[in-house]
């Protein structure tokens, strides 16, 4: 169970990839690295999920955490590269609807 | 038992018989000698000092460097004689909290327990194991005046002890809900209030809540971001998905809840269950809702609980008896 996590944070503008598992060992390292990127007054983060091969909901608390964190300093949220199974997450717990993860990874980043 | 002075001679017994012949009996009479050392919690530079002290009896001349150069490794071994002696607390204390997890285990056990009700013309079967010592699932019964029968199962995002407290909570929510209010879009909205409220703003909880009303044999529900559960037709021999839209609670505080209601004809089925059962990993990849169906179908011949039992078992041992999340099920039938 390992994770890696790429951050780019250039005037408040945050590109994260993430690579491996999320699950109840690896979200406390997730959330530590994203939390003080979230932070930053209208913020804008983009986390790509790409090449997440599994994730359990203890993930999906990190990401409605990150997003309520963005929300809150004016921020902008997003998930991009989101597989079936992911995608799926979002739908059945309706986060679908409140968080963008429907936007393309290139779209907006630069 | 045998005193430390006791150790001190059995040590020099040992020590000179192998100077004596170097033959595999006397060393693993060191061996032996090493794990009553541990038991008696004699540290390494005891055990050196004890080296030293055989030498200097057997042999009157030695050379002071030999003599100086234990003193040394004297020194150097303290380290681990301190780390040793820690680890013995630590292994002490270990032992002190896991007792304390297992009593809370039991006191949680107690508090959210629930009785299964005997509704006319439905049959309720139910499980839910954890994980690991406390359990973040949860599942509540509850019948009101009418006879009606609301049920309740719900999922903490998060695992182990937090989850478990924060279940404690939301059992105490429900209890406090007033009896005329159990339409399963009001009780999801007004525990979604509590939640978000009180809880840490990274933990969330998925719920779905179900209500039967024996008369009309009308179930009305609502889904607060939960596992879809399945609805079986006994008429069509079918399985279809109980979905219902609905946000996690505790995100948004004034989030509205659709309720949904399905006629339960004899024979259908409901099928309620956390995502610990379909989060099952095996070593071919995840359980497909497919095979649960399947599991389902292979045990319909028998009563509800014995039917929970029954998967529960197989699917445990499909993960080589090795639970990675929470595991609740719950079957409703409608006799015929």
């Amino acid at each position: 169970m390992n994770i890696m996590i790429d951050v780019k944070d250039i005037d408040s503008k945050a590109t994260v990839k993430v690579k491996g598992e999320i699950d109840a060992y690896t979200a406390p390292k997730l959330r530590e690295t994203l939390f003080p990127l979230s932070e930053q007054q209208n913020v804008h983060m983009v986390v790509d999920l790409s090449e997440v091969s599994y994730m359990d909901s203890t993930g999906l608390g990190v990401f409605v955490g990150l997003f309520k964190s963005v929300r809150s300093h004016d921020g902008e949220f997003r998930l991009v590269g989101l597989s079936e199974r992911l995608r799926r997450l979002f739908d059945i717990t309706g986060l679908a609807d409140i968080i963008d993860i429907n936007s393309n990874a290139e779209g907006g980043v630069k | 038992m045998e005193s430390r002075e006791n150790l001190e001679e059995k040590y020099r017994e040992a020590l000179s018989n192998y100077l004596k012949e170097q033959t595999e009996q006397a060393l693993y009479q060191g061996q032996k000698y090493s794990r009553k050392t541990i038991e008696h919690k004699i540290s390494p530079e005891e055990i050196i000092s004890f080296h030293k002290s055989t030498l200097m009896d057997t042999y009157e001349d030695l050379p002071d460097e030999v003599l100086h150069s234990l003193d040394f490794l004297l020194e150097v071994m303290m380290g681990y004689g301190i780390a040793y002696r820690e680890h013995q607390n630590l292994k002490h204390l270990q032992q002190e909290l896991k007792s304390e997890i297992e009593i809370a285990a039991n006191v949680q056990h107690t508090l959210l327990g629930t009785n299964i009700p005997k509704v006319k013309d439905l049959e309720i079967g139910a499980i839910s194991v954890p994980a690991r010592h406390m359990n973040g699932d949860y599942y509540h019964f509850v019948q009101d005046e009418n006879q009606c029968v609301g049920v309740a199962i719900a999922d903490v995002i998060g695992k182990g002890i937090p989850a478990a407290l924060c279940m404690s909570m939301i059992k105490y929510a429900m209890d406090s809900l007033p009896d005329h209010r159990h339409f399963p879009k009001s009780v999801l909205e007004s525990l979604n209030r509590v939640v978000e409220r009180n809880v840490d703003p990274s933990m969330f909880i998925t719920m779905f809540y179900g209500l039967f009303d024996p008369e009309t044999h009308i179930f009305s529900y609502a889904s607060a971001g939960h596992e879809p559960g399945f609805y079986y037709d006994a008429d069509k021999k079918e399985f279809t998905d109980l979905t219902a839209k609905g946000l996690l609670l505790g995100v948004e505080k004034k989030t509205q809840y659709e309720q949904y209601e399905k006629y339960v004809a004899p024979g259908d089925m409901i099928v309620l269950m956390s995502d610990g059962v379909t989060e099952c990993r095996t070593s071919e990849g995840f359980i497909e809702r497919k095979t649960l169906i399947e599991f389902i179908e292979k045990n319909m011949h028998l009563s509800a609980q014995e039917m929970v039992n029954n998967i529960y078992k197989q699917l445990e041992k499909m993960q080589h008896f090795q639970l990675r999340d929470d595991f609740t099920l719950i079957i409703l039938k409608r006799n015929v």
